[in-house]
């Protein structure tokens, strides 16, 4: 039986030709949304977010593009070796991380501050779709099968829940089980693992979160109680997307964000201020664009050939989706305040530089998607 | 192996478009909750951000002043540098008051009056640290203000009693209301009562006429940002406090001082009216206390001073102590005696210095007897065996109508808290009060103003002033230019007109009881008056024998109060004087003081002395009018 094989580009000009522009156009209005944000959070002023934001998507997009270039067969090459780097680097920041809002995240690196959790959320996905796609698909649910995944995920996970940062500890958690889950874990096994977390996550509750995390996800089921304690930041930011209307107060004329009454405006509730100056429709329209990218991702994923361009594409994909859902929800009051940001349009530069190499990998999926590396290639093999 | 891969290949495509619709209805979950939010309810967090917005900082009222007839402010405001702690801005309350004592020493009853006040209150009201700093204190707080969290310096204003003590009774103070006066005030007032600093009436006019001297709130709109800091204020859609009203009394501060002054270290009374309209010049009790102490909180050291002092300057003995009239109220029962002709001015009776009434005796002051009075003499004299008689014959119905009449046992109104109305005793009121009939005896002590009567000083003074203007005034204290003047007694003028010359006697002419003063002391005006004695402890006969003879043997407390009712001038009454000093040993401590105030407040009025202004003199229906401040 004749195999009809559809041909991987291997020039530069062939690869610039597979490049999916309508992903590109989604992500560049996505950091043009952030970069109007900042300038009207710092109250019309490049300084002294919007500025750098410009710069660090513009070197992003460019990496993006770059990363795109590079086959399959390299990303799988660097997975182990990467997922270690990363590894020693969350270490290295349990044993000398400067500490920034009372959790120990950030490795200062002479000029670069690097949040080595960030990198681990690509690092992890690496290393699953790699262990994945060298395993024979009947072992996915068998004991060995099980083993490395566990191994792989469980251990950046304690380290980053020692910082602490919960926040980035569920994401990995869940973008690592996401990958299992698409890998073909047995529904027996799920079945068995939901059961187990129905037990261990109330216990988790109790015993092993710091008391400004369980006060947080108490404060999600009732914020109102408290408006000037720990339920300060979700009704002051209900208050300022609530006030902003179907049509919003208009650009820079956020009263809650200008009168500065919402905390890490531009961060975490970026969002926010979108919502109070363009109101739901502004909102909704940047909802409607990450939607979009994750439909994007979604078909890529889809028409790859390799396991390891699929897992690696949903795994980014889930990563990103969970950010936008967590952070949104966080915003609107429907999740608890945990402190992540909200991808392309938040200030930070990690997760910026995090999110556009990540969608350079999954850009250069889709050039790379016909492309069937064998299993067990090593780095040059 | 293919169709292995195939199958993994769809099982992929399956899971990973379950999760892309998971990842769908979040989003869709997401939208609904911002439209729930942003649409549906939009206008309610409108408002709310309005209210983050926008703050409204109280313009407290200036309260309204009280001033004397002559427009001299007797109640005031001044400027306060103070410094107020927001316990919410400050977080850690005694980590702000410790920063805070680095430039403003705090004594630990400070401390601890503040952490009270912190708990108590909500967490965005402030709290007053302290009141009337000096300016050097001031200046050195504001310069750090920025480094101390939630302490606010602030200008504010604080109630002042420019003449202390002289109209402490009178005016009452003010105080920072307590939770119980909040409960019974206005709801509408209350965010008005718990600003920092705002005071209230608690006594005396302060608390009486507390209404118009309030006024009313007014609130500056501004915009400010999440840590309450003003970024700009909004005057246009601000509202401006209605000043609270100022008050005027009919009191004249130089007689009310010269009162006080006058009393001594006494404890006493001295009331002046205008006889002809009732308004009172002066309403003194002495001791006095300085309010201003009261209005920034009194200590308990000076408060239980105050409290327990056995002259009781707290208390105000000018309308809410009363005494027996004493001799004074023998001109009301000669006027009885005339008016209802039991008796002539020509008349005589026989005083021996004592009468028998069944197995009882009854003295005379003077214990050798008058001899031969008649009415004038034993008004002049004082004689008691004369209205022993006289009283006998009236009976004490008639005698309880006629001091009825003069205001005893009447309650008058000031506007005041605190009247006392006295007692004109009845056989009705004592076969109430005591179960037992009355006797001759009693009627016979009811005529010299002893027994069970009992009047207070400014109950004197209005006696006083009918019985010299002949006019049923009513005692004011609240200055009224439309009073219509009072009616006349129900006394003719001519009984009016002997008891008068009966009283002027007592001080102008040789043999009268308080002859002795000389007069008023102002070439060309005389005055009258009438003694009093009011009994306080009967010597016993031991006591008599073991060398007690006089009151200056008795301790303090026990000995006679002493009265002394006056008027001047004696042809043409205008003002009347009633000094009584408790305890003072007889009516010898009442007269100079009160002969004293009489000729201040007839020198301070030209038009009653004669060749001055001798038309305006002639304006007898009275008011102020025609008479120089």
């Amino acid at each position: 039986m004749a195999v009809f094989r559809e041909s991987v580009p291997r020039d530069l000009p062939g690869k610039m030709m597979e490049i999916n522009w309508s992903l590109v156009l989604l992500l560049v209005l996505l950091g043009g949304a952030g970069i109007g944000m900042l300038y009207s959070v710092a109250g019309g002023d490049w300084q002294p977010w919007a500025g750098k934001h410009a710069i660090r998507f513009a070197l992003g997009f460019v990496g993006m593009l770059v990363i795109a270039m590079f086959p399959p067969r390299f990303w799988m090459g660097v997975s182990y070796p990467i997922y270690v780097l990363a590894l020693i680097l969350l270490i290295g920041v349990e044993l000398g991380g400067a500490t920034i809002n009372g959790s120990q995240r950030w490795l200062d690196l002479g000029p670069i501050r690097l949040q080595p959790s960030e990198i681990m959320k690509i690092a992890v996905v690496f290393a699953l779709a790699r262990f994945y796609h060298d395993l024979p698909v009947e072992d996915v649910s068998s004991p060995g099968g099980l083993f490395m995944p566990a191994v792989i995920i469980g251990l950046p996970a304690a380290l980053i829940i020692n910082q602490p940062d919960l926040g980035t500890t569920l994401l990995l958690v869940a973008t690592g089980g996401a990958v299992i889950f698409l890998a073909g874990l047995s529904w027996k096994i799920i079945l068995a693992g939901g059961v187990a977390s129905a037990i261990g996550i109330p216990l988790f509750f109790q015993y092993g979160l710091q008391d400004y995390q369980r006060a947080r996800v108490m404060t999600m089921f009732n914020p109102d109680d408290d408006p000037l304690g720990a339920g300060y930041h979700i009704l002051q930011s209900k208050i300022a997307l609530g006030s902003g209307g179907f049509t919003g107060k208009g650009f820079m004329e956020g009263t809650q964000s200008q009168l500065n009454f919402l905390p890490e405006k531009q961060t975490d509730f970026i969002f926010t201020i979108l919502g109070e100056e363009f109101g739901f429709v502004g909102g909704l329209a940047v909802l409607a664009i990450y939607a979009l990218v994750l439909a994007n991702t979604l078909a890529i994923a889809t028409s790859c050939k390799s396991t390891f361009l699929r897992l690696m594409t949903m795994g980014i994909a889930t990563t990103f989706s969970l950010y936008v859902f967590i952070n949104v929800g966080m915003v609107m009051g429907v999740l608890p305040v945990v402190g992540v940001p909200l991808p392309m349009i938040s200030y930070g530069g990690t997760v910026m530089l995090s999110v556009l190499a990540g969608f350079g990998l999954i850009l250069g999926a889709h050039i790379h998607r016909h492309a069937t590396p064998p299993r067990g290639a090593g780095l040059f093999g | 192996m293919r169709a292995d891969r195939q199958e993994q290949e769809l099982r992929f495509t399956r899971r990973a478009l379950m999760m892309g619709g998971g990842g769908a209805l979040a989003f869709l979950g997401l939208g609904a909750r911002l439209y729930s939010l942003q649409v549906l309810e939009t206008e309610r967090y409108q408002l709310l951000s309005d209210d983050n917005q926008f703050n409204y900082h109280m313009l407290p009222p200036s309260r309204g002043r009280v001033l004397d007839r002559f427009g001299i402010a007797i109640a005031d405001n001044r400027d306060s540098y103070r410094v107020l702690l927001v316990p919410e801005r400050a977080g850690d309350v005694e980590q702000a008051l410790d920063d805070l004592s680095h430039y403003l020493p705090l004594s630990q009853s400070r401390l601890d009056r503040v952490m009270r006040a912190v708990r108590r209150g909500e967490r965005f009201n402030a709290v007053t640290v302290q009141d009337d700093l000096d300016w050097q204190t001031f200046a050195t707080i504001n310069l750090h203000a920025p480094d101390l969290v939630g302490v606010t310096p602030d200008v504010g204003e604080v109630r002042s009693y420019p003449y202390g003590p002289s109209f402490a009774h009178v005016l009452g103070y003010v105080q920072t209301p307590n939770d119980n006066d909040i409960a019974n005030d206005d709801p509408d007032a209350e965010r008005l009562l718990r600003h920092p600093g705002f005071r209230v009436g608690k006594t005396g006019v302060e608390i009486a006429q507390e209404h118009e001297l309030r006024g009313s709130a007014g609130a500056l709109k501004v915009e400010v940002d999440h840590l309450g800091r003003v970024i700009r204020e909004l005057p246009d859609q601000s509202s401006n406090p209605q000043q609270g009203q100022d008050v005027v009394l009919t009191l004249d501060t130089d007689i009310q001082r010269f009162a006080l002054e006058r009393l001594g270290d006494q404890s006493g009374a001295a009331v002046t009216i205008d006889v002809q309209t009732g308004e009172l010049i002066s309403l003194v009790s002495a001791p006095s206390f300085d309010p201003n102490l009261f209005v920034g909180g009194i200590s308990s050291v000076n408060y239980s001073a105050l409290r327990d002092n056995d002259h009781r300057p707290l208390f105000n003995k000018a309308i809410q102590g009363t005494y027996p009239p004493g001799s004074t109220f023998k001109a009301v029962v000669a006027a009885a005696a005339l008016e209802h002709g039991i008796t002539t001015p020509s008349e005589t009776v026989r005083c021996t210095g004592s009468v028998r009434l069944g197995n009882r005796e009854f003295h005379c002051w003077r214990r050798q007897g008058h001899g031969i009075v008649d009415l004038r003499d034993a008004v002049k004299k004082s004689c008691d065996i004369y209205f022993y008689e006289i009283a006998e014959r009236l009976g004490i119905d008639r005698i309880h109508e006629m001091g009825r009449r003069f205001g005893l046992g009447e309650h008058f109104d000031l506007g005041i808290a605190g009247v006392a109305s006295g007692l004109m005793p009845s056989p009705q009121w004592k076969r109430a009060r005591r179960d037992e009939g009355w006797s001759t005896g009693d009627t016979y002590n009811t005529g010299i103003g002893q027994g069970f009567t009992l009047a207070s000083p400014l109950q004197l003074a209005v006696m006083t002033a009918r019985l010299a203007s002949g006019r049923m005034v009513e005692p004011t204290l609240f200055r009224n230019a439309m009073a219509p003047p009072a009616p006349h007694i129900d006394v003719s003028d001519a009984v009016l007109e002997q008891v008068r010359d009966g009283l002027r006697a007592v001080v102008e002419e040789p043999g009268g009881t308080s002859f002795s003063l000389r007069g008023l002391g102002i070439e060309g005006v005389e005055m009258a008056g009438k003694t009093g004695t009011a009994q306080v402890y009967s010597i016993t006969a031991e006591e008599r024998e073991s060398g007690v003879r006089d009151q200056e043997d008795l301790p303090w407390r026990l000995r006679d109060h002493g009265l002394f009712v006056c008027y001047a001038p004696a042809d043409n009454p205008k003002y009347a004087v009633v000094v009584v000093i408790e305890h003072g040993g007889g009516s010898s401590a009442a007269t100079r003081p009160a002969r004293d105030i009489l000729r201040r407040v007839v020198a301070r009025d030209p038009s009653s002395r004669p060749g001055v202004f001798a038309d305006l003199g002639s304006d007898k229906s009275g008011g102020s009018d025609g008479r120089l401040p």
